[in-house]
């Protein structure tokens, strides 16, 4: 039951292995150019394991921007790691210290995604949580690793004409979009779409934060006014 | 370059604390009800606000709205919400993308 588990949970993540091997690439091969050692490159993808915020710290530290301001911006894009951590809680709670130290280093938008969707669909005991979440996160990790190493070592410049900067754009609305079952989902993703856009003005990131506090009460309220309509 | 790996630690570890927070205060505590109710529309209300000006105005074309990459974005949330396939959602919208990336150049 466990290995179904995690096998289910390698199968709905499989379709990001087109996404998450040109992205990881990418970082190895624009780290590389930036003039990081093999060593340095490795070490962000291994230490902080987080596509978006390693290219915007990488960035930064190439515009001599302070320490400083690069470490709050950084953190800043990955403060939804934050909501993330809030929201897996109530499921996997009751896991061993161990496993919640794990379940935290190898925390992505994907293995949430998924996990969340999985446990929502239906109710399921604590070991089947944590064998699909297994699922999804391992091959992730792993992939990032890797070809992080092989950007870095093959590196030569992936031309412009690969778009490969709408790969993370594609690969959050596919995630997303079924997951979009109920008039209370849609709600929180439409006012999360016009909240960030309003709001992108506001520096390192913050915008998001807000919209995204606002969509999560669309949804639940939206989902109480179902509830009293359904009863 | 010692500075860098002062970064690269600090990063890492701060990102460790953020992804660790909650899972490591509960200790089987749970959250009151509304809070739960809050936290289960945490995807939909944080990846569309994450995406929407990636979509709308991409820093490759100057903040610029580039009509191969909106569309290849409307296509992957159409093939999404019918097909209610990550992979078709992927595959389609990367088609969507290099087709109209080729037809406009």
């Amino acid at each position: 039951m466990l290995r179904r588990s995690f096998l289910l949970g390698l199968q709905a993540s499989a379709p990001f292995i087109l996404v998450i091997v040109p992205f990881a690439l990418l970082f190895g091969v624009v780290a590389t150019e930036a003039g990081l050692n093999l060593a340095q490159t490795m070490g962000f993808s291994i230490l902080m394991v987080a596509g978006a915020a390693q290219f915007v710290a990488l960035q930064l530290s190439q515009e001599n921007a302070p320490t400083l301001v690069i470490l709050i911006t950084a953190l800043a894009v990955n403060l939804r790691l934050m909501m993330y951590s809030a929201a897996l809680a109530p499921l996997v709670g009751q896991a061993s210290l161990w496993q919640r130290i794990v379940i935290a280093y190898t925390l992505t938008d994907q293995s949430f995604a998924l996990t969340m969707d999985m446990a929502e669909r239906a109710p399921r005991p604590l070991p089947e949580i944590l064998a699909f979440y297994a699922g999804t996160a391992v091959p992730t990790v792993l992939l990032w690793y890797v070809f992080t190493l092989v950007g870095a070592v093959a590196g030569t410049a992936i031309p412009e004409s690969f778009a490969l900067d709408f790969a993370l754009p594609i690969t959050f609305l596919a995630m997303l979009a079924p997951m979009l079952r109920t008039l209370a989902h849609v709600a929180a993703c439409l006012t999360s779409v016009l909240g960030s856009l309003a709001l992108a003005g506001v520096p390192y990131g913050m915008g998001v934060l807000v919209a995204a506090l606002l969509a999560m009460a669309v949804g639940a309220q939206v989902e109480t006014w179902q509830k009293r309509e359904a009863a | 370059m010692d500075d860098l790996w002062t970064l690269i630690l600090v990063l890492g570890l701060g990102t460790f604390l953020l992804r660790f927070s909650f899972l490591g205060l509960m200790m089987g505590r749970q959250f009151p009800r509304w809070a739960r109710r809050w936290l289960r529309y945490t995807p939909v209300a944080v990846l569309p606000g994450l995406v929407a000006p990636m979509v709308l105005w991409p820093d490759i074309t100057g903040g610029e709205v580039d009509p191969a990459r909106l569309c290849a974005a409307v296509i992957t949330v159409l093939l999404g919400v019918v097909t209610r396939s990550t992979l078709y959602a992927i595959l389609g919208g990367a088609a969507m993308l290099y087709g109209l990336l080729w037809m406009l150049q």
